[in-house]
């Protein structure tokens, strides 16, 4: 049923070597042997490290035989010196700024555009409609209003509100901890599909029902029912399953954004400033701690060698597909790869439902481990993730060193959604150099962000830098700055 | 329709240089990007100091030199930077990020950096007008010139280009010896203060546009030149390549 092409991490030449004897080098799990006969044969290309069996379900992977960890940073160098015939630790410093240079710039922009993106609809939608405005309805999570007399009332409810809030981030992260230490896949992935099922349809209803109610265009209620349904489905077979990537990053900005508003909306103006700062702190204890929950999370994936929820961190490069990870290098032995890929899509078709299941599993699955380890997003129950983003770490083979595409840069949703929660914030004042001016921060602080990963490479917490920025930016401009730039523009003095 | 009208002046012509020679470079974007912060600090510096001088608040013939000084500051700042960065590169192996088409492109560097200070100077100075021109209102109707909206775009877009050329005279005559390394950055300063007190000709209830307009384009035709000869055209050459 199944090949599997072992990298023993062996030069590049005897991986050619490998790749092109696949036929020889196939192994076949005993207990499906049997399917061998009646299942087209579906190549996968294993390029992780070790010679693992891949389970055919993750939930079950109590069954699976050790893994072999190896850090991927040593194979990188071997494979390096390998490569140019040189040891590496003659030039450090070079490769540094090479990999300052190589995640730099393009990848810096691919994560400029998708963020920039989700603001641009969370600010049209405000912009044009009334009924993402906070204030009125509050929710389970910030049960205290914020209408009181006093200042002091206020800020003693808020800090009420942030703390409700926070424990329920914090719990979620734990508990997801616990279930992805004890390996309980299929209640995470359960978690998970519902949740992405609640934001996608729910969400999406209610946000078209907003927007028609709001610009005065009636739609009727079959038409809405039809996009959401439409809209929902095509988004989770993407998300969850397989589909193409740029459809898959449309869905996942579209889902923060549909996030973000609803955060707009439901906090207190006063919990929504302080739940921006102490998650930006969260996030950078959960992180960078020795102890920090997220850090476990992120070890516990590499040892596995393996991605926690590829659905919940936007990457900048192919996921699913072949060819991210087949070595460009190697042309003869890509179109093959592609072609024993679509074939696995086409033969699903006579399969029985249950082994269709169980295919689907495990071209996920695998799909999933030939991806290098790189930490990843965890959800939180309303995907309040703690984000941050991780440079995937190629795994292929040394040839795949030269190509950027190999290397994605991952950003967690949730930096999505708290730019936007900013920005939203921002640009309702009407005042639109906050929104400018919280925006270029933001990115900047990304940007720094992404210059500190190319420098210690290992995962970062995106929201502290461009939080800190932003709120700093949005308090003096809005204090400061756009009142001496309101009388400039009023007495046309152009700087 | 004003509002699109305005728009499309004021940034017509910085979306198109964008288009065509900043958004297929990333590093550029990059750079631009950071100059816009660069750009943001030094009026958050100018600012504090107009709102902490409260009696000369609504005398901006205070602020204004101020700005521009700081606006120039930070821009040598964001040069060594820069320099810094670049300094760094050449320690990395060129040959691979030559490979990667990411030469450090002096030129490009400081034509991005002032694109960036230009963009977010003209868009700080217009935005709010421009989203006043789409609600209710007639514009001039309490004797205020009617001219209003549109003198502002195209202010705007002078300041934007002319930010754009500084960049550029900056950092170039920075890389050169000799005296050259101060007659452009003073240069710069001069015909920025130059346009930024001219333009505070425009606070009156009635100013004649015509006069800062003119001179914001005349000087952005005396950049230009001195753009040409810095890098190094003459009148020779450019007949040359006409023919």
């Amino acid at each position: 049923m199944r090949r599997l092409i072992d990298d023993n991490q062996d030069s590049s030449d005897e991986m050619t070597e490998l790749l092109r004897s696949q036929g020889d080098d196939t192994v076949i799990d005993d207990r499906e042997r049997l399917d061998i006969t009646n299942l087209p044969a579906v190549a996968i290309i294993q390029t992780s490290t070790n010679a693992e069996n891949i389970s055919s379900d993750a939930a079950g992977a109590s069954s699976n035989s050790p893994v072999e960890v190896i850090d991927s940073q040593d194979r990188d160098n071997t494979r390096r010196h390998r490569r140019d015939g040189q040891p590496d630790e003659e030039r450090p410093l070079n490769s540094e700024h090479e990999e300052i240079f190589k995640y730099g710039a393009s990848h810096v922009v691919k994560l400029f555009v998708p963020v920039s993106l989700c603001m641009l609809i969370v600010i049209l939608t405000i912009k044009t409609t009334s009924s993402y405005t906070p204030g009125g309805a509050t929710w389970a999570y910030t049960p205290f209003t914020e209408d009181k007399p006093t200042n002091t009332q206020r800020i003693l409810f808020s800090l009420a509100n942030t703390f409700i809030f926070m424990g329920f981030v914090i719990t979620a992260t734990v508990i997801l901890i616990l279930l992805y230490k004890f390996k309980c896949y299929k209640i995470i992935h359960g978690w998970l599909i519902l949740t992405t099922l609640m934001l996608l349809f729910f969400f999406l209803y209610s946000y078209l029902n907003s927007i028609s109610a709001s610009l005065n265009r009636p739609i009727d209620m079959i038409t809405i029912c039809f996009l959401t349904w439409n809209i929902g489905v095509v988004g989770m077979f993407c998300i969850h399953w397989k589909g193409p990537l740029h459809i898959q990053q449309a869905y996942l900005i579209l889902m923060s954004a549909l996030l973000a508003l609803v955060f707009y909306k439901f906090l207190p103006e006063w919990t929504g400033w302080l739940i921006l700062g102490v998650i930006s702190i969260w996030d950078l204890i959960a992180v960078l701690c020795p102890k920090g929950p997220l850090r476990i999370l992120v070890e516990t994936a590499q040892e596995r060698g393996e991605p926690i929820f590829p659905a919940l961190i936007y990457s900048s490069t192919m996921v699913y597909m072949v060819t991210a990870v087949d070595p460009p290098g190697e042309p003869q032995f890509a179109p093959d790869s592609i072609n024993t890929n679509s074939i696995a899509v086409n033969v699903d078709e006579p399969l029985s439902e249950e082994q269709r299941a169980q295919r689907a599993e495990i071209r996920n699955i695998n799909a999933r481990r030939q991806l290098i380890p790189r930490s990843d997003v965890p959800e939180t129950e309303r995907r309040q993730e703690p984000a941050r983003y991780v440079v995937e770490r190629s795994n292929s083979p040394a040839i795949g060193d030269d190509d950027d595409d190999e290397k994605g840069v991952k950003l967690g949703l949730g930096d999505f959604i708290f730019y936007s929660i900013l920005l939203a914030k921002a640009s309702a004042l009407g005042d639109w150099n906050v929104t400018i001016a919280c925006y270029v921060s933001l990115l900047i602080g990304l940007c720094l962000t992404l210059l500190l990963l190319a420098i210690f490479r290992k995962a970062l917490p995106a929201l502290p830098i461009s939080i800190a920025f932003g709120l700093v930016l949005y308090f003096s401009t809005v204090h400061v700055i756009g009142p001496f730039s309101a009388e400039l523009s009023l007495g046309q003095v152009f700087i | 329709m004003e509002c699109a009208g305005c728009t499309l002046i004021a940034f017509g012509v910085p979306f198109s240089m964008f288009v065509f020679t900043i958004a297929h470079h990333p590093f550029r974007i990059i750079i631009a990007m950071t100059s816009a912060f660069f750009w943001l600090i030094s009026l958050l510096l100018s600012s504090l100091l107009w709102f902490a001088v409260v009696p000369l608040r609504n005398q901006l013939a205070f602020a204004v030199p101020f700005t521009v000084l700081f606006q120039e500051i930070f821009r040598y700042l964001f040069y060594r930077l820069i320099k810094k960065a670049e300094f760094a590169l050449q320690k990395a192996q060129m040959q691979e990020l030559t490979a990667k088409g990411m030469v450090f492109d002096r030129f490009a560097v400081a034509y991005a950096s002032g694109y960036g200070f230009g963009l977010i100077s003209g868009t700080f100075a217009i935005v709010n007008v421009l989203s006043d021109m789409t609600g209710p209102g007639t514009i001039g109707i309490f004797g205020h010139s009617p001219d209003f909206f549109i003198a502002t775009a195209f202010l705007a877009l002078c300041i934007i280009l002319l930010n754009t050329f500084w960049g550029v005279i900056f950092y170039t005559s920075l890389d050169k010896d000799g005296i050259h390394r101060f007659i452009g950055p003073a240069i710069v300063v001069f015909t920025h203060m130059l346009f930024s007190c001219m333009t505070l000709l425009n606070r009156k209830s009635t100013p004649t546009y015509s006069i800062s307009i003119v001179i914001g384009y005349v000087l952005l035709v005396g950049m230009v030149i001195y753009t040409l000869i810095l890098r190094g055209f003459n009148i020779n050459n450019i007949r040359q390549r006409l023919n």
